[in-house]
């Protein structure tokens, strides 16, 4: 756990805005973790037998040769780093996604993601920072981990924090069973035992698997863009929403269970991930009902990384178009000139002109058409420009996490795999509970608990022991 | 008033299984050592069941053997019936269990006491410890009603004399309740179940310890005095029945196994082949259960008498019908106490209900309808501590030369306490000797995981040894416990150079046959193929090694001997080698089955084997960053309160110890580890 050697990894530089994202890798796998992921143009080996302190120029590539970006990789052998390990940086375009991506493909290749603090703690242990700088050190572990478990347990929703403990329950159950009879085995037999594990692995296997899916297209964190949909009632948002989610493929359906007061979505548009949230028509209302729906659309607003502002620009424009303009704010905001097919009674410049002191900077305009499917491509560009030059981002922290997930789920996985492996080779029960363990720890360590004296617990209240 | 005075070494209070092996432990190693007991004739008493192992409790067994202990070769001398648990299952899980005859075994550990150089029995009541102040007295005075600065120094000047702690108070002997004074360097205290005992059966309650035998009343306040806190647990034991009157033909016979495994290293497994006894298996039912519902009332765990908290692995036949309302039958077994007895044990229905609900209770189960109880069933409540208050070697934290062992610490089962009373009988006399600690970790041993949790969990219930508290159980077998801690035990003096030099020549055998196995390649010829297509194994592509072929699980070390055409010329060599042990080989010149059970499970789990070990040295770099004994939580920056707490509370020896407190986090253990370099480098 704590003194753990391994080669860790890290994103060290901030996520986004900045034109170059730095990946940093630091332990004795360094070196061949970064060279058999960045190569030369023609695969060449270009890593491995660089010089200490310089820089070569290649290729990050994934495991199926895939060129994820072009970049810059600095090679620092021990003892002269930063961690007085061997330490590789690779320097990579910027931006989330691809930082992102040279990340998980350095994950991929053996690293293993850094605890929070952690290459600052070896810097101190290898001695490479002195005692006085000890106490900041300690410090920042601290803070550090205590932001990553927050952000942890924040952005897990809570549909999938049941989920996982659900399947952790699962597992404890099997693995206590398994041992009850190991440790009692006049009372508790194992017989036929085998054959059942094998239907309750590969149904959790199952679910692992969905899971590390939408892990992928991001359906574990609410970690997209947080974007609400504005308009007057019958200005379509509705329709827009479904011109988006019935364009894009990549649309996660709901998890059973769910229950939700807003119809949010989670749809990815050229990449990036955007969680939209549709409103109520905001109007002037005075059914009680309906002005709850409002209340709460507003208050989204407030907290939206991005609004879309559907116009409807077959009618003229009234006091509740002033209401919405008023709650755009600063917001960075995208108005979608709706009904293009219809006779125009708004113009973009009517529309500047009410909105007063507000940035204009900081407003596009596109015209669309959910009836005839038009405008979706400009739109999709628009947010994929604002998103590359960093004018609407997404929290840093939130990737990591989403990453650590990732790589438990998988490491859930794994071990899992490793019981089915156990199964096939008819080994001894006793096997199985070695790996399963390994798959509950897994879990435990998404939602944050640990393993402690669950199983003892499970035990005595599950089975009846004998004496 | 005139009273005896006497200067020992050790005074070893209890002489149950904890306290013997304490005693023997001392006493071997040339200690001058008085054992107490209350009962002469309760020495190595089983007052529950009668047997010795069982489901990792055999591992404890074995492995106290393997140091040097006395529980393994006294069983092997007192069975009636041995079985090999969990055979079907992986070797790792495999267990031994004897059926003991009680008395004999009780007699058979006196005799071994009784015959011990430097060992003393005392029939007496320990009443009171006698201890000084450790700090030097001038520095005691100036600490001053303030204390903190004072008692940080006095830690300061303890730690500095280089032993494991921090030590308030040393331990100076003991005194009995006819005021006999004993002085001595170390006290092992093994109190077990006696220490302010009650016995419950139903309403009636006596204050006795187990068997009706004298309880120990007065050493708690003597201890509570010392500043050592005191817990209340509880446990229960079933009743006796008159064996006469007990239809067996209603019941399942058990058998012992047909060819019985020592426990000791050091017996011979031919010595002991015998005709065995018989235990007997039945069942309860509906009328059982309804019996038990209607007079829940009576019983005083329901009924709130028993304030102590009740071990959950061990439930009373009461809480099973509760908890397990589902359940329509329990199993009952039915023990024999002895050869020279009728009595029975009934395995399975502890309770502690009254008198004649019990007897009516008992009378419903088949086979029991007629059975007449010799001794009631009943529970028992006792004082004991809360083990965080020890060192891993078990000595107090607060007093130097104060060691405890077995029920005391909180624990139940014979085999438990055994364990840890000759680990504190052996860490008592390295104390005085000056020497290293034995203290074993979670790796080595199952007793290094029993005392790790006794001194680093919150225990809530006396601790029973179970597989699944150990994490690296592949390694911790059974079957090696020889070749993992022999070694130890011949270090510390109580295995012999005999004893040490069999484990040595084990190792070579064991060592050059998987070689062999592993260099001895067989092509894939048509006999091969043959052989294997015969055990319905897939037939080989290119060239294999022997050992890749044992790896298959339809095959094994035994199958292949047909294909293995080397095999006895090699045993010949070996058998010719110098300094070798005859005992490892059979009459006809094969490798012992010991040998080769080694052989075949260190190559057919070779794989799961090297991933547990990759996983050990982990674990060993956190053990192996010791905390200094002196450290002061509140110097330590950025610690979460709750960390602290706990920390100051169990004060861990290691990172690793500390990383296994509940309330102490990994960015805690990042925190105190940078904490410990920096102070290290400041030295």
């Amino acid at each position: 756990m704590e003194i753990q050697k391994g080669t860790i990894a890290a994103i060290a530089t901030a996520l986004s805005d900045s034109g170059i994202g730095i990946i940093r890798i630091s332990g004795d796998e360094a070196i061949r973790i970064a060279d058999s992921v960045v190569r030369s143009k023609s695969g060449n080996s270009i890593v491995e037998h660089a010089e200490s302190h310089s820089i070569q120029y290649g290729f990050v590539m994934d495991k199926k040769s895939n060129i994820v970006d072009e970049v810059m990789v600095s090679v620092f052998r021990a003892p002269k780093s930063y961690t007085r390990e061997d330490v590789v940086e690779i320097n990579c375009h910027g931006g989330i996604l691809v930082t992102k991506r040279v990340l998980e493909v350095v994950l991929n290749a053996g690293a293993r993601l850094a605890q929070p603090g952690e290459f600052t703690k070896r810097a101190f242990l290898n001695g490479r920072i002195d005692l006085v700088e000890a106490e900041a050190v300690m410090d920042l572990i601290q803070a550090k981990n205590d932001f990553a478990m927050k952000a942890s347990t924040k952005q897990l929703r809570g549909d999938l924090s049941e989920k996982i403990r659900s399947l952790r329950e699962r597992i404890l159950y099997e693995i206590a069973f398994i041992e009850s009879a190991l440790d009692d085995p006049e009372h508790i037999s194992l017989e036929g035992y085998p054959e059942r594990l094998c239907v309750i692995c590969d149904e959790i296997l199952a679910e692992l698997r969905r899971l590390i899916e939408s892990a992928e297209n991001g359906r574990i964190l609410s970690e997209g863009i947080s974007t609400v949909i504005l308009g007057k009632p019958n200005a379509g948002k509705s329709s827009l929403l479904n011109m988006i989610l019935g364009q894009e493929r990549a649309i996660v359906t709901d998890i059973a269970g769910t229950t939700r007061d807003t119809l949010e979505e989670c749809v990815n548009l050229g990449g990036i991930q955007l969680n939209v949230i549709d409103t109520a028509g905001i109007r002037d209302t005075q059914d009680q009902v309906e002005k709850i729906g409002v209340e709460r659309a507003k208050k989204q607003a407030e907290e939206a990384d991005l609004i879309l502002y559907v116009v409807d620009t077959s009618v003229a424009l009234d006091e509740n178009d002033k209401e919405i303009l008023s709650l755009i704010g600063g917001k960075r905001t995208i108005f979608l000139m709706n009904k293009s097919d219809l006779e125009a009674k708004v113009s973009e410049e009517e529309l500047l002109s009410l909105l007063g002191n507000v940035d204009v900077s900081k407003v596009t305009m596109i015209p669309t058409s959910a009836v005839l499917g038009e405008g979706l491509g400009a739109l999709e560009k628009e947010i994929e420009k604002l998103f590359f030059e960093g004018k609407i981002r997404q929290n840093d922290e939130l990737v990591i996490t989403k990453l650590r997930h990732k790589q438990e789920l998988q490491n859930a996985l794994d071990a899992l795999l490793l019981v089915k492996k156990s199964l096939e080779d008819q080994m001894p029960e006793d096997f199985y509970s070695i790996d399963l363990m390994q798959a509950y720890a897994s879990l435990g360590n998404i939602i944050g608990e640990e393993v402690g004296d669950d199983l003892v617990d499970e035990i005595f209240s599950e089975f009846c022991m004998g004496k | 008033m005139s009273t005896i005075r006497e200067k020992v070494d050790v005074c070893v209070v209890g002489a149950g299984h904890a306290g013997c092996e304490a005693a023997l432990a001392c006493a071997r190693l040339g200690l001058e050592t008085v054992i107490f007991t209350v009962s002469v004739d309760s020495i190595a008493l089983m007052p529950c069941n009668p047997n010795v192992g069982g489901s990792s409790k055999g591992h404890l067994v074995r492995e106290l053997d393997a140091l040097g202990g006395e529980m393994g070769k006294n069983i092997d001398k007192t069975f009636i019936q041995s079985k090999m648990l969990n055979v079907s299952k992986g070797p790792a899980v495999h267990s031994l269990r004897a059926q003991a005859d009680k008395a004999e075994y009780s007699r058979a550990m006196r005799k071994v006491l009784e015959g011990q150089e430097h060992l003393t029995i005392k029939q007496a009541e320990v009443c009171e410890l006698l201890w000084e102040d450790c700090s030097p007295s001038e520095d005691g005075a100036a600490a001053g009603s303030d204390g903190s600065q004072g008692v940080f120094e006095k830690r300061a000047v303890a730690a500095s004399d280089g032993s494991q702690g921090v030590f308030e108070k040393r331990v100076t002997g003991v005194v009995t309740f006819t005021g006999a004074v004993y002085e001595c360097k170390a006290v092992v205290l093994c109190t077990g179940t006696y220490l302010c005992a009650r016995c419950l059966c139903g309403e009636a309650i006596t204050y006795t310890g187990p068997n009706g035998l004298q309880a120990a009343t007065h050493l708690t306040d003597s201890l509570k005095e010392m500043g050592i806190e005191l817990r209340r647990f509880k446990t229960g034991t079933p009743a006796r029945m008159d064996g006469r009157t007990i239809d067996y033909s209603k019941m399942e016979e058990q058998f012992g196994d047909e060819r019985i495994v020592p426990f000791s290293f050091s017996t011979d497994p031919e010595s002991i082949q015998k005709e065995q006894a018989s235990c007997w298996l039945t069942y309860t039912n509906k009328a059982t259960h309804d019996i038990i519902r209607a007079n829940l009332d009576r019983s005083p765990i329901y009924a709130g008498i028993i304030e102590g908290t009740g071990p959950r692995y061990c439930p009373s036949i009461e809480d099973k019908v509760v908890k397990f309302a589902e359940k329509e039958r329990h199993q009952v077994f039915l023990e024999p106490e002895g050869l020279h007895t009728h009595e029975m044990y009934v395995g399975g229905m502890s309770s502690s209900l009254p008198e004649d609900v019990q007897l009516a209770m008992y009378r419903t189960v088949p086979g029991l309808e007629h059975c007449k109880i010799v001794r009631n069933a009943y529970a028992i409540e006792y004082d004991c501590i809360n083990a965080k208050q020890l060192y891993p070697s078990l000595e107090f934290k607060k007093v130097k030369g104060l060691f405890a062992g077995g029920q005391f610490n909180g624990s139940s089962g014979y085999e438990e306490a055994a364990a840890q009373g000759l680990v504190a009988g052996i860490n008592a006399a390295m104390e005085i000797f000056g020497r290293e600690f034995l203290v074993m970790d979670r790796s080595e041993s199952y007793i290094g995981v029993l005392i790790d949790d006794l001194v680093t969990k919150d225990n809530r219930e006396p601790y029973r040894m179970m597989t699944s508290r150990a994490e690296y159980r592949l390694l911790l077998r059974q079957d090696n416990a020889d070749r993992r801690l022999r070694k130890k035990g011949y270090e510390i003096g109580l295995i012999s150079e005999d004893e040490y030099q069999d484990l040595l020549c084990k190792e070579a055998l064991i060592d050059r046959e998987i070689e062999r196995l592993k260099e001895t390649k067989v092509g894939a010829g048509a006999e091969i193929q043959a052989f294997l297509e015969r055990h319905e194994s897939a037939a080989l592509k290119t060239a294999a090694s022997l050992a890749e072929l044992i790896c298959r699980p339809e095959l094994s070390y035994a199958l292949i001997e047909e294909i293995d055409t080397g095999r006895q010329e090699a045993y010949q060599e070996y058998a010719s080698a110098e300094h070798v042990r005859p005992k490892y080989f059979t009459s006809d010149g094969k490798l012992s089955q010991e040998i080769i059970d080694q052989v075949e499970i260190e190559i057919k789990y070779e794989g799961y084997i090297t991933r547990q070990q990759r996983q050990v040295e982990q674990y060993k770099k956190l053990e192996k960053k010791l905390i200094p004994a002196d450290i002061d939580y509140d110097d330590v920056p950025s610690l979460r309160i709750e960390a602290r707490q706990k920390l100051k509370e169990f004060r861990p020896v290691s990172l690793g110890q500390a990383s296994r407190i509940s309330g102490v986090s990994p960015a805690d253990v990042s925190v105190l580890h940078i904490y410990i370099e920096k102070r290290g480098s400041m030295k």
